[in-house]
């Protein structure tokens, strides 16, 4: 009976080196000699990641698969896309099933943390949101007091509500749904006059009414919902190609570096975008990465602002102001490194 | 009437005789026509009056807004959300049969690429080829049929689907897999193998043998006792965590396994049912012929234990075509699942593509169930031998 124990135990042992073996191998690798990134989605959210008429997926985080796998293969189709639901998202970027997980999922410190993944680069800052009939004339969210509140039950946004209408001393009546059918049928039939859930979601909602003119949605923002892409712990040099592929976006889009004239771009002056585009110092060697790679991204996916406009701002359906996820440069808060 | 009218008294010799034509009855009931049909069926009492009058008015509440979504208000043509938005049309949008058009494509293929779809199609074709050559009592040569679509078919369908580069066709991950592909594929794994696995784990569980008996009873048991999403959770989310790196069946594989023991666990206990309710003397008059066992299962056991079962195994099989839409849980877009991923397009987005795809799906659910129960039936009543009760 020992023999089996000691037999069991070295199999397991042997089944654990061999886990570890294989993980010690990095993604960056194991992406090149596969040939293709495999890029965790959602199941379709309007905007970051749905798919089109003809099955291609298409979305704000889609299009970050399709930069880090044109950074890395020259090729932004090379992206196997697996769709997880909210539930198994984690576990799937744990076990190895995905390298990379673009699911606008929001950064937490439990998520940082606990569940052992690296957040790499914000690509949206998303929050909640009011959306008001115009009608109320009503231009700012603390014009609320006494408004009734059609909300989801038993999800953040009730409690950010709370705190929200608590931390200003207005009164409100809050009118919960179980699903946000119902919630946004409610809103829509009169049954309340606000509406609220995360920004990024009131414009896709908003598009489903019969008359989305006759609605407008608050500038206040009332939470903090970064979305961003992670990672899983212990693979430095994989965190760095995905966030350096983010800053990467947003610096080109400073520098005006775009998907047109990126070619005309190769022969600037300017030290700053002689070094984002490689034809000055090795900086796509630090990260693994051929010296190009920015050229890749730019020239397959475009800089971020593109990236934004073409999915969810003003070349989209949903048409969302940049608002937040503007450069620094012109009052938003996307903010990159510089790359020297 | 009462004796007596027409009959005389007792005459000399003691006899009572008749003393005329009795007069003429009514005609049966049988023959009197929709009037009295009306009359006896639908207000033959006060209560079964309320009840008719009830049904006649739900019906005629919902039966014109019904038409009318689905047919007269319905927006057949267009290329974008302004077809379907009242505002635009000034006129009462109905089903936004336009959105279901477009996507079509997407619905029946997913991810598939557009120039291999033909393989797809050609898969169907082959299929349904196969489906009326077993299915169809008068197409003859049955057994090269079964042979055809057990064994060419399958890996014929394996090849196309996947792709292989002897026959030059593209590799087609089965992530691209979706929409009623997905569906078709994952139903009839299920329904093709739970029944022979459904009829061994049955047999297995009234064998003699301890060791068989025990597994049988185990697997069926504990497959029986989680939920499906359950199994499909495991194969999903579990089963990455304990094997190995790089040794990883693809996720659609897990989850054909999976809903396939799952089925048939469920078929065992069905074929039991029909194994218990064979007498006896059956079994007897087997051995007395010196049948072995198998010889008596498959000859004279099986054949009756099935047919009583019929009933019931189109009932797990409609189940089953139906429990596939869970696998959307696990990230596999089948039929419904691609139709819910198309509510999310802001360019289709109205008030009414939620409804259209629903019907739509329901529609498609509908005629597929509705065919595999109406060709049971008719096979019942085709092999209705003096059991039917």
């Amino acid at each position: 009976m020992k023999s089996i124990f000691k037999a069991a135990a070295l199999g397991v042992a042997a089944l654990g080196l061999t886990i570890g073996a294989a993980s010690a191998q990095g993604v960056l690798q194991k992406v090149k000699e596969r040939g293709q990134l495999i890029c965790g989605t959602g199941l379709g959210i309007a905007g970051f990641g749905m798919p089109d008429e003809k099955g291609v997926w298409k979305g704000l985080d889609i299009d970050y698969c399709r930069a880090i796998a044109a950074a890395i293969l020259n090729d932004p189709m090379k992206v196997k896309t697996v769709s997880l639901t909210a539930k198994d998202r984690f576990t799937a970027l744990q076990s190895g099933e995905i390298d990379v997980l673009v699911r606008t999922t929001t950064w937490t410190m439990s998520r940082d943390t606990s569940l052992g993944l690296n957040f790499a680069g914000i690509n949206y800052y998303d929050g909640q949101g009011f959306m008001v009939r115009k009608s109320m004339n009503i231009k700012s969210a603390l014009e609320l007091n006494g408004a009734s509140v059609c909300t989801q039950q038993g999800t953040t946004t009730e409690l950010n509500l709370a705190d929200y209408f608590r931390a200003n001393k207005m009164k409100y009546e809050v009118v919960a749904f179980v699903t946000n059918d119902e919630t946004i049928k409610a809103y829509e039939s009169g049954r309340c006059d606000v509406f609220t859930t995360d920004s990024s979601g009131l414009f896709a909602e908003r598009l489903k009414f019969s008359k989305p003119g006759d609605h407008m949605i608050l500038p206040e923002i009332i939470s903090k919902e970064p979305l961003a892409a992670s990672v899983r712990h212990g693979d430095d040099q994989w965190f760095d190609v995905v966030k350096w592929v983010h800053y990467a976006m947003l610096n080109a889009e400073e520098l005006g570096v775009s998907q047109s004239n990126v070619d005309q771009m190769l022969k600037s002056d300017n030290p700053e975008v002689k070094r984002l585009l490689g034809t000055e110092g090795k900086f796509g060697e630090m990260i693994g990465l051929p010296n190009d790679w920015v050229v890749r991204i730019v020239k397959n996916v475009g800089n971020y602002g593109e990236v934004f406009e073409r999915n969810v701002g003003s070349g989209s359906l949903l048409k969302i102001e940049r608002g937040k996820n503007n450069l620094w440069t012109k009052g938003g808060l996307q903010y990159a490194p510089p790359i020297r | 009437m009462t004796i007596g009218d027409n009959v005389t008294p007792m005459d000399a010799s003691g006899a009572y005789l008749g003393s005329g034509d009795l007069p003429q009855r009514k005609p049966p009931v049988t023959s009197r026509g929709l009037v009295a049909w009306v009359r006896d069926n639908l207000f033959s009492s006060i209560p079964n009056t309320i009840m008719t009058l009830l049904g006649f008015w739900i019906l005629w509440e919902i039966t014109p807004p019904i038409l009318d979504f689905l047919i007269f208000d319905a927006v057949w043509e267009g290329s974008g959300r302004d077809a379907c938005l009242e505002s635009v049309r000034n006129a009462p949008v109905g089903a936004c049969w336009a959105f279901v058009k477009v996507r079509l494509g997407y619905f029946f293929y997913g991810q598939y690429p557009i120039d291999e779809r033909w393989r797809v199609d050609t898969v169907w074709a082959m299929g349904a080829i196969g489906v009326v050559w077993l299915l169809w009592p008068r197409v003859p040569y049955k057994n090269w049929g079964s042979l055809y679509f057990f064994l060419i078919f399958p890996v014929v369908a394996f090849f196309l689907l996947v792709g292989t580069p002897a026959f030059n066709l593209q590799k087609v991950p089965t992530n691209l897999w979706g929409g009623v592909l997905v569906t078709l594929v994952i139903s009839t794994v299920g329904i093709v193998f739970s029944l022979p696995l459904g009829v061994l784990l049955a047999l297995g569980r009234r064998s003699k043998l301890p060791l068989v008996r025990l597994f049988s009873v185990i697997f069926i048991e504990f497959v029986r006792g989680v939920p499906l999403i359950t199994v499909l959770f495991m194969a999903n989310v579990m089963l990455p965590l304990f094997l190995p790196d790089g040794w990883r069946p693809d996720s659609l594989i897990r989850v054909l396994v999976g809903i396939a023991l799952f089925a048939s666990a469920y078929m065992a206990e069905i074929v039991r049912g029909g194994l218990q309710a064979i007498g006896r003397g059956q079994y007897e008059g087997a051995q007395s012929l010196g049948l072995g066992y198998w010889q008596m299962m498959v000859l004279i056991i099986l054949p009756q234990a099935l047919k009583i079962v019929i009933p019931n195994i189109v009932n797990t099989f409609i189940g089953l075509f139906k429990d596939t839409t869970l696998v959307s849980i696990v990230g596999i877009f089948d039929f419904l699942k691609t139709i819910e991923a198309s509510f999310v397009d802001p360019r289709w987005a109205t008030p009414v593509t939620r409804a259209t795809g629903y019907a739509f799906a329901a529609i498609f659910y509908f005629i597929f169930c509705w065919g595999m129960s109406q060709y049971s039936q008719w096979m019942e009543r085709k092999l209705a031998t003096g059991h039917k009760r």
